[in-house]
């Protein structure tokens, strides 16, 4: 049983998998110890190709870990976890109303119910008026939060997102960013969110875990304590400029470690 | 500062919107309408000079004018008529039966590997092999009537839709799959949600190679050995010299492959409005 008052637990979580063209063992993840509480919004940053996406793969259930244990508090009601994924995973075939109602029809909702139930979220993210769109009518930012929306949908103790707003243009990166926030403090979920982007993870999150190079371990846990609601203007502040400097050196150490070590033939 | 000062611009005299012409204006108007009316025109005016200068055999090619009163003359052959039904009862029977045969197979084996693995020597042999070629057999072992040409039909247009329809279940986008993985979609969900709609677009090409391939089957298969169909029709009047009522018979296959194509456009339509404009083919 997960511990009271935590909404995931991860022990000694490793991943390794076998090359598939040298036939050699490698090792993904090294060995991830992770508890974040309910409520909570953690992120995790590292250097590209650290694992950090298959971490989040196997807490979702998509790949297996090799070793350790991952637990998710059983909610009362809805799901325990739900993935918001990378740009453009909406099915292109299905309306933004459908999108969204998906998750529901997965757990065996009549249609006419599970669409009925998808509007409020579909309000919440800003899209009423949008609902018989197709994906490929919607901006980059729209298709995102269609994609919130559809996470939301299953009522998840935990959500999971996986740079979401990776392909993003700038602008429209950072209002995403301010309105998860808000839907956030809205619908009062735990999220676990994957980026490389340091201010990102910083202007988002109550922790952010920062994961080294490949083989991917945390290599630190660094607590936010800027007050919220947090605004834009919050990523020129000092606290916030000081803990983007230390992450990033902590980041870029990583990838000159990587350089050393490896072989210079 | 002195100097000549512009007057500020007059408040725009554009019209917010330009006014709509009527379909018909607007069609005159259009550079590539126009001339290809003059090209369609053009052509069958000096086909017709040149058919009744007696430059051309009009035993062989006859003229547009003859052509069309070959025309008027069958559609009220009732002999025509049956004629025709014959053909299209053909196309109908061994096209529909290698669409219901042919998706399901298709999506089958495109699902299941080893079923692909199985099957693929076997669909690309008889995808390669011209299925016309089997004619003279199917016409001993069906005869002469319908039934072979439904046959070769059949064989024409169900390799046509098959390997096509796999190919689209195999290149389904893997992250599709992982959402509904995701979402702990059923096995059936998955299938009906995801890999079904993605395969449409294939399917659909498969539809407009297997008619073109039907639609040969029938020809062909009337052409070679049968008592009834217009490629009967078409192949009495080549011996018999009547150049206007084959030209005429030739032009009825000609407009039914047509009509197909926007059918098959149709089905498209109705089943592709979520891509793009310039994505639909």
């Amino acid at each position: 049983m997960i511990e009271q008052g935590l909404a995931l637990s991860a022990r000694g979580v490793r991943m390794s998998y076998i090359d598939q063209s040298s036939g050699d063992r490698l090792l993904a993840i090294d060995r991830i110890d992770i508890d974040i509480r309910e409520g909570e919004f953690v992120s995790i940053v590292g250097p590209s190709g650290c694992g950090k996406s298959t971490f989040l793969k196997i807490v979702n259930g998509l790949l297996p870990s090799s070793e350790g244990t991952i637990e998710i508090a059983q909610p009362d009601h809805g799901r325990d976890h739900a993935m918001v994924f990378q740009d453009s995973s909406l099915f292109p075939w299905y309306t933004v109303l459908s999108n969204v109602a998906y998750g529901l029809i997965c757990q065996g909702v009549p249609k006419k119910e599970a669409q009925k139930r998808a509007q409020p979220l579909i309000d919440m993210v800003g899209l009423r008026g949008f609902e018989n769109k197709y994906p490929y009518q919607l901006s980059g930012g729209m298709q995102q939060r269609a994609n919130l929306a559809r996470a939301l949908t299953v009522d998840p103790e935990i959500l999971l997102m996986d740079e979401p707003f990776a392909a993003l243009d700038a602008q429209t990166r950072e209002l995403m960013q301010a309105e998860l926030l808000r839907i956030w403090s809205e619908a009062n979920k735990t999220v676990l969110f994957i980026t490389h982007q340091i201010d990102e993870a910083i202007y988002l999150s109550d922790r952010v875990l920062v994961m080294s190079a490949r083989p991917g371990r945390i290599l630190e846990d660094i607590r936010i304590d800027l007050p919220r609601p947090r605004e834009l203007e919050i990523k020129r502040s000092p606290a916030f400029v000081e803990m983007a400097d230390h992450i990033w050196r902590l980041i870029s150490g990583q990838l000159q470690d990587d350089k050393l070590a490896s072989p210079s033939a | 500062m002195s100097g000549a000062s512009t007057p500020a611009p007059a408040p725009s005299s554009l019209p917010d919107r330009l006014p709509r012409e009527p379909r018909w204006k607007a069609l005159l108007k259009s550079e590539r309408f126009v001339l290809g009316a003059i090209g369609v025109v053009g052509f069958l005016i000096l086909w017709e000079a040149l058919a009744r200068s007696g430059s051309i055999n009009v035993q062989f090619f006859a003229s547009p004018t003859m052509i069309a009163a070959a025309g008027a003359r069958e559609v009220q052959d009732p002999g025509f008529w049956s004629d025709f039904f014959i053909s299209l009862t053909e196309f109908l029977s061994g096209f529909l039966v290698a669409i219901v045969l042919g998706i399901p197979l298709g999506l089958a084996a495109g699902w299941f590997p080893k079923l692909n693995y199985a099957l693929d020597p076997w669909l690309n042999f008889f995808n390669a092999l011209p299925r016309v070629a089997l004619l003279p057999i199917l016409v001993i072992a069906f005869g002469l009537g319908i039934w072979s040409k439904i046959a070769v039909v059949f064989l024409g247009a169900f390799f046509a839709i098959v390997i096509p329809t796999v190919q689209g279940v195999r290149t389904v986008d893997r992250k599709y799959l992982d959402v509904a993985t995701s979402f702990r979609a059923s096995r059936r969900l998955l299938f009906t949600s995801v890999v079904g709609l993605a395969t449409v677009p294939f399917i659909v090409t498969g539809l407009r190679l297997g008619m073109a391939r039907a639609l040969i089957g029938v020809v062909t298969g009337e052409l070679y050995a049968a008592t009834e169909g217009l490629g009967v029709i078409i192949r009495r009047s080549a011996e018999t010299r009547q150049g206007d009522r084959m030209l005429f018979g030739v032009l009825i296959f000609t407009l039914s492959g047509i009509i197909g194509v926007e059918l098959v456009r149709a089905v498209e339509r109705r089943f592709q409005k979520w891509r793009p404009e310039g994505f639909r083919r």
